[in-house]
């Protein structure tokens, strides 16, 4: 099964290959990884997605919270949450496909970002299997070349009015000690 | 911050020094109570051992010179496992780093806790493959807890107090520090009153009072429980509380390689090591206890054998400080996470006063069905190792506050185990996890630096020994360090040798040793040496060396093709062991009674 799990991290030099490295060493497959700028200055934040079983999950989980610097990690797999992925591919064109592409790429709420005589380049943002959808489509015309960014999620925010926390927030607080002192020092949710 | 927390800081904040690198490193080991280092020096790290130079005049700190970087980490190692605290390493770049490495993996991988300082080419050469220039925290990052490359002056000092932070607190481990030289050179402001803030390290996970709980009751219901204690019992210092645990409840106990000693193995409910190379009733009892409590162990595949058939009876509950061990090979149907010294402790209350006589009795008829008291007290008319072993423990057991035993790695190492008897917590040093050959002599050295009044052991292979004998230097310059030398040489690498006669069809590639004449090479170095190759010959050795002030080698030249039982085969269930021939040796048996 697939999981997405989320880890912050001191913004040092090397941590993203003391995270890949023990990753590597430990011989845990990943399928993506995509990292970045979190809310909290000097907090990166990564998102990887794994495959493996329950075992393999809570040992990566595990085995990345002992990186000095990575401050949390987080199985958002099973929190309702949103979770996105960008792609940009160039399509091969004819003047005969162009404007079947054009439609396409509306249907599936995508851009057309940049037009030549024989390419194009679409952009699209939404969750895996859309992504994964309109590329297969695509296909058929003859993709050229293509960037894809690897999944980014967020824990959906509380709907519940009576509290302010997210849910992951309560939850947090409720197993551990994340208090909001903590939640700033530490980058969490 | 607040207010107030402000003001305290300014109230005891420390004035702030103008001082180079290179001296802030000494100061700051100073601070951290370092008072002996080993090392090795070179271009790179030049401008800290100028530094050093004030700082042994005043007899603060003392540097022992090593003759190979990868013996530092080693004596770092064995000083560290005998007092407990922090051992430092010091080496250039370049090859000096990368010859730490093997020593850094050893310790660990065994949890011990080191500083390693090497040099670095200057800031503006890092990633031009300048002279002596490696990427070391690239390459240690694998075998290190943290490690840190330090580009600016003034983060030295709060680098240095968070290496000895991080290598010291939670499970002990390796942190290196990599610095440029131009760094050393340059002058910054030092302080050493940092407060350490590293929101990603959890040294000390809460205990979960609910899971000691829930493990207190299981040993309570259980019939045949059986305690597996690691060197987590050692580091956490709780030797004395598993033994009122052991005793309170009459649970017997086996160890792991390096939780021997954990509980005084003449103690009845000893029944030693288990694993690979443990008794086969030891481990007969592992497969049959009902209740399982592992102590500050990880599970490696040395103790469990062929997992899927693993202690298949028992619940099993692990006490473990370090999250990720828990459930890493064996899930454990009780996991207790967190400071043995807190975890056990909050036990013991909780555990009723109980005797297991069946399951006693019954581990008692066990225990009589081939064991290594087979052959101990033997008259042997061959020089075989376990006798040699035995009467090295027959020699040194009376020794003040007990000897301190450092084997290599091998068929020595094993019969170390089984034929010794350690009554006492860390007396034996080991190179468990990673198996370092050429660990012995270097980790001895550490340790006789640590206690130098205290008598130290060196046993070691033929083979092993080769690999580290040169720093036999070291034992001439540090004064004569009374580090004592038994090498068990039997022309093979014997533990290779014995899986390929066991499991190749006796195919001997690249096991036969060929070595110096150890007397003759320990005389070159100024150091007294017997040859041993009678049985007759061997209590008097012991008693030679012991006498002898300062260094002594002995060379026992032992039967060649004898093999460590029992053996669990590589794959096979810990219960399914290749037996020990009986009788081993056939003359003269004794029939000495089993401790219990």
């Amino acid at each position: 099964m697939k999981h997405t799990l989320v880890a912050w991290m001191r913004d040092k030099p090397g941590v993203l290959n003391r995270v890949s490295g023990m990753l590597r060493r430990r011989n845990f497959n990943i399928d993506s990884l995509q990292v970045g700028h979190s809310e909290t200055p000097g907090i990166s934040r990564m998102t990887f997605v794994v495959d493996g079983n329950e075992h393999m999950v809570d040992q990566v989980i595990k085995q990345l919270r002992k990186v000095v610097d990575v401050t949390r990690v987080e199985d958002i797999s099973e929190k309702p949450s949103v979770a996105r992925e960008m792609a940009l591919v160039r399509v091969r064109t004819t003047g005969e496909t162009r404007s079947e592409i054009v439609q396409i790429v509306q249907i599936y709420r995508g851009e057309i970002v940049d037009v030549a005589m024989d390419s194009m380049v679409v952009q699209i943002v939404g969750a895996e299997d859309r992504v994964d959808s309109l590329i297969a489509l695509l296909e058929n015309f003859g993709i050229q070349e293509m960037v894809r960014t690897g999944k980014v999620a967020l824990v959906r925010g509380s709907t519940d009015r009576r509290s302010k926390r997210s849910t992951a927030v309560w939850r947090a607080v409720a197993n551990g000690h994340h208090t909001e002192d903590e939640r700033q020092r530490t980058g969490g949710v | 911050m607040s207010e107030s927390k402000a003001l305290d800081e300014r109230q005891t904040a420390e004035e702030p020094r103008p001082m180079k690198g290179a001296q802030m490193v000494w100061e700051a080991l100073v601070r951290e109570g370092v008072d002996l280092i080993f090392g090795h020096p070179g271009g790179a790290i030049l401008p800290t051992y100028d530094a050093l130079s004030p700082y042994e005049a005043e007899g603060r700190i003392h540097h022992v010179l090593v003759r190979h970087e990868q013996c530092a980490a080693h004596m770092a190692d064995g000083y560290a496992r005998v007092t407990g605290r922090v051992g430092v390493c010091i080496a250039t770049s370049g090859p000096g780093a990368t010859n730490l490495v093997t020593g850094l993996a050893t310790a660990q991988m065994d949890s011990v806790p080191i500083v390693a300082i090497t040099g670095q080419v200057p800031t503006n050469l890092l990633g031009t493959d300048a002279f002596q220039e490696s990427d070391v925290v690239g390459v240690t990052q694998p075998v290190c807890k943290h490690n840190y490359l330090v580009t600016d002056v003034n983060e030295l000092p709060l680098i240095i107090k968070e290496a000895f932070y991080i290598a010291r607190e939670g499970r002990p481990g390796v942190v290196l520090i990599d610095i440029c030289k131009d760094v050393q050179n340059a002058t910054g402001l030092f302080r050493y009153d940092y407060e350490i803030d590293l929101p990603g390290f959890e040294p000390w996970p809460t205990v979960d009072q609910e899971a000691v709980r829930a493990a207190a009751d299981a040993i309570n219901k259980g019939e045949r429980p059986l305690i597996l204690a690691g060197h987590g019992v050692q580091l956490g210092g709780v030797s004395k509380e598993l033994l009122e645990l052991v005793e309170k409840a009459e649970i017997p106990v086996v160890t792991t390689l390096l939780g021997t000693g954990n509980i005084p193995e003449s103690h009845p409910l000893s029944l030693g090591m288990g694993g690979m190379h443990g008794e086969a009733f030891a481990n007969r009892a592992v497969q049959n206890c009902d209740v399982l409590i592992a102590m500050g162990m990880r599970f490696d595949d040395r103790i469990t054998g062929r997992l899927d058939r693993f202690a298949k009876q028992a619940t099993i509950i692990h006490f473990e400080l370090d999250k990720a061990e828990v459930g890493k090979n064996v899930v454990p149907d009780i996991p207790v996470v967190g400071d043995l010294g807190e975890t056990l402790p909050a036990l013991l209350p909780l555990i009723e006063d109980r005797r297991h006589q069946v399951w006693i009795q019954e581990l008692r008829e066990w225990r009589d069905d081939t064991t290594q008291t087979d052959i101990i007290n033997y008259e042997v008319d061959q020089l075989i190792p376990p006798f040699v072993i035995r009467q090295l423990w027959h020699s040194t057991k009376d020794a003040n506050e007990g000897a301190i035993i450092v084997t290599d790695v091998g068929q020595h190492q094993m019969w170390e185990c089984q034929y010794y008897t350690h009554d006492i917590s860390g007396q034996l040093l080991t190179s468990g996890g990673l198996g370092t050959m050429g660990y012995a002599l270097p980790a001895a050295i550490g340790a006789q630096m640590a206690h130098p009044d205290r008598l130290v052991w060196a046993v070691a292979g033929d083979g092993g020994f080769q690999m580290t004998l040169q720093e036999l230097a070291v034992l001439k310059q540090e004064r004569n360090l009374p580090v004592k030398i038994a090498i068990i040489n039997n022309g093979f690498l014997g533990m290779v040798r014995q899986w390929q006669q066991l499991f190749y069809e006796k195919r001997y590639t690249g096991t036969p040793v060929v070595s110096p004449d150890f007397v003759k090479l320990a005389d070159a170095y100024g150091i007294p040496a017997l040859k041993v190759t009678q049985p007759s010959q061997v209590a008097e050795a012991f008693k030679t060396a012991n006498e002898t002030p300062g260094p002594f080698l002995i060379d026992f030249r032992v039967k060649e093709e004898v093999n460590v039982y029992p053996m669990i085969a590589p794959g096979a269930a810990v219960d399914e062991p290749i037996r020990r021939p009986k009788p081993m040796v056939v003359q003269g048996y004794s029939g000495v009674e089993p401790s219990w």
